[in-house]
């Protein structure tokens, strides 16, 4: 157990160096260096020459990855060569708000998911589960800003029940934080709740065919019975991998949907960033995003061993 | 779409199938019958459906009702007629020439990107398998399937937005990008595949009477997964229109004035209350690109690859 711990937690810190190299080769070895481009096409060289002394980007390129990281791990994330304010208040506090969007939609998406899954399963060769598998297949394609704007275009345009665009912090009150919260939430869920129904009726089903399941029949329990005694917990584990790489979708997905409402999340000021040509923010938003999927990614792996305990007694 | 899980028991990478032999086929999920070579109907929907998207785009190059540039003050904001089928947007350009349009620049970046994805992660895949047969070359295959798995810690869009800022915002970049995050997905693939041709009866005869390396990789592994090969291709394909569609939408995929079903969903939004259709027709169009190529990837893996589905770990 103690050696599985190790090894994840070993290959999770290695990935995250080999990333925070990989951000910082794209962002720094790109044609046209970071201070050229903040200044502009027109800058003089002399003007170039002083920025980048300014913000030592005349340090060879081991020296700056260094203070990079340095910095990250003190929590500083550096100076925008753009606005020439400090990017981690900016970070922290847009973190937040896609935080709070990622995880209602995750948590709405598992509460959807489930029972539509189990129940297709469970029903598969009737009508009713054959038309669940049909529409989470049709949700799978329909992209989250496509979604967005029907909802927008229904809820917000025709029916008037929440607004449709905007942002407010929940001590400014929670009305008008759930209000401007559900539309951008439900956007994000209905597509992964599609995607996961599968997993979950495609997990129950195999769990179904279990030879402990077929002996809990024996034993006189129903079908369903069964499943939500010996089953569930076994259908559990591909369910919650998939749930932790959609958190990971959810992050990206969120650049989008913040944008169609509005949102001042991380993917605002990630596309804003880049509009700006700001890169060391750019650098700084994409090494926290990529920093979240690992993370979520390394959860996901110790999750393993508590809900199934072969994988704790194979470690 | 992400992350560090070749060594977990499960690959979301890809796809679980549906049932979509249909109520009435009697097919037990997940165990198609031996001999069953008629496509099913969610086969034949997918395939119909990409087959009208390439249709869209080839006849676009021969004729479209208007030119996608035209631009008619007097038309504009039109909702559909005989003149403008599909309507006209806000510069009174003709909404059925800029689907048409649009379906080309879907399909070039599906394309590109499925194409460098496949090119780079197939024999990537192989050669980590092969070299995961050695007791010297293990740690090599380890370290490309480590990679692999941080590589999948760069979703697509979030590749795509880093080549944007950059580079400058462009088709060009974003093809790129797509392609390069699609790459560990054709790895695992080809690699989980390879592993399975290794162990068969054929490659020991031919090991036996010693072939080559390189000649069992291109003479029996090549083929037989070229089929897995094909169905992450067609599913790849699908995650590229949903990524090209997603960065135009940003504004920070294909620029204007190329035409792309993205940047028509967006330039949408502000019409949403009085012109919802321009939204409907670019919107629909993506869907049905999207459930296309996922249908066509999950009729083809029914029938190249009746149990790889759900464990592509080798």
């Amino acid at each position: 157990m103690l050696a599985y711990l190790l090894s994840r937690a070993a290959q999770f810190v290695v990935a995250l160096v080999v990333a925070s190299v990989v951000v910082f080769l794209l962002m720094s070895f790109l044609p046209g260096n970071a201070a050229q481009v903040a200044l502009g096409t027109n800058a003089t060289p002399e003007a170039v020459a002083a920025l980048e002394a300014q913000y030592g980007l005349d340090e060879p390129p081991l020296i700056r990855y260094l203070q990079w990281v340095a910095g990250m791990l003190g929590g500083d994330f550096g100076t925008s060569y753009v606005t020439g304010a400090p990017i981690t208040p900016v970070i922290i506090a847009s973190v937040q708000v896609t935080a709070i969007l990622v995880v209602c939609s995750i948590v709405v998406a598992v509460l959807i998911a489930v029972p539509l899954g189990t129940f297709a399963a469970l029903e598969q060769r009737n009508w009713i589960g054959v038309t669940i598998s049909a529409l989470s297949q049709v949700g799978i394609a329909v992209p989250n800003f496509l979604a967005a704007i029907i909802l927008v275009m229904i809820f917000s345009l025709q029916l008037g029940w929440f607004p449709s665009q905007g942002w407010m912090a929940s001590i400014e009150g929670v009305g008008g934080f759930l209000a401007r919260l559900v539309l951008p939430v439900v956007s994000l869920a209905l597509v992964q709740a599609a995607i996961l129904t599968r997993y979950v009726r495609s997990a129950v089903l195999d769990v179904m065919r279990e030879d402990y399941i077929r002996t809990a029949r024996a034993k006189g329990l129903t079908r369903t019975r069964a499943l939500f005694v010996h089953g569930l917990r076994n259908a559990a584990i591909p369910v919650i991998t998939v749930a932790g790489v959609q958190l990971a979708t959810l992050l990206v997905g969120a650049v989008i949907i913040e944008q169609v409402f509005v949102i001042p999340g991380v993917g605002s000021e990630l596309v804003r960033a880049v509009a700006n040509r700001d890169l060391v923010t750019v650098q700084g938003i994409v090494m926290v995003l990529v920093m979240l999927v690992l993370i979520i990614n390394f959860i996901v792996d110790l999750l393993y061993p508590i809900v199934d305990p072969r994988i704790r007694s194979a470690a | 779409m992400s992350e560090a899980r070749s060594s977990t028991p499960f690959d979301p990478t890809l796809p679980v199938r549906v049932d979509d032999a249909g109520p009435d086929s009697g097919v037990e999920t997940g165990r198609p019958g031996r001999g069953r070579r008629r496509p099913s109907a969610a086969m034949i929907i997918g395939a119909s459906l990409v087959l009208l998207v390439f249709a869209l785009a080839l006849v676009s190059f021969i004729w479209t009702p208007y030119d996608p540039s035209t631009i008619d003050p007097a038309a504009r904001l039109q909702a559909g007629s005989l003149e403008h089928p599909l309507g006209t947007d806000r510069f009174g350009r003709d909404t059925l020439t800029w689907i048409m349009y649009g379906a080309r620049i879907t399909l070039l970046v599906g394309i590109v990107a499925v194409g460098i994805a496949l090119l780079i992660g197939t024999p990537v895949g192989i050669i980590a398998a092969l070299f995961a047969q050695h007791r010297w070359g293990m740690w090599i295959g380890a370290v490309i399937m480590r990679a692999n798995d941080i590589l999948l810690a760069f979703p697509a869009l979030l590749l795509a937005i880093i080549f944007a800022a950059a580079f400058a915002p462009g088709t060009g970049p974003a093809m790129v990008a797509v392609g390069i995050a699609a790459i560990p997905g054709f790895a695992r693939v080809a690699r989980s595949g390879t592993m399975q041709v290794l162990s068969s009866e054929y490659v020991r005869a031919a090991r036996a009477s010693n072939r080559s390396t390189a000649a069992i990789a291109v003479v029996h592994v090549l083929p037989n997964i070229a089929g897995m090969v094909i169905v992450q291709a067609s599913v790849a394909f699908a995650i590229s229109v949903l990524a090209e569609a997603g960065l135009s939408f940003l504004g920070l995929g294909t620029q204007p004035p190329v035409p792309s079903w993205g940047r028509m969903l967006q330039e949408s939004q502000q019409f949403l209350s009085t012109h919802p259709e321009l939204a409907l027709w670019p919107g629909l169009c993506i869907a049905l690109a999207v459930l296309g190529f996922n249908l066509l990837g999950d009729g083809l893996r029914d029938r190249f690859d009746p149990k790889m589905e759900a464990r592509g770990h080798g």
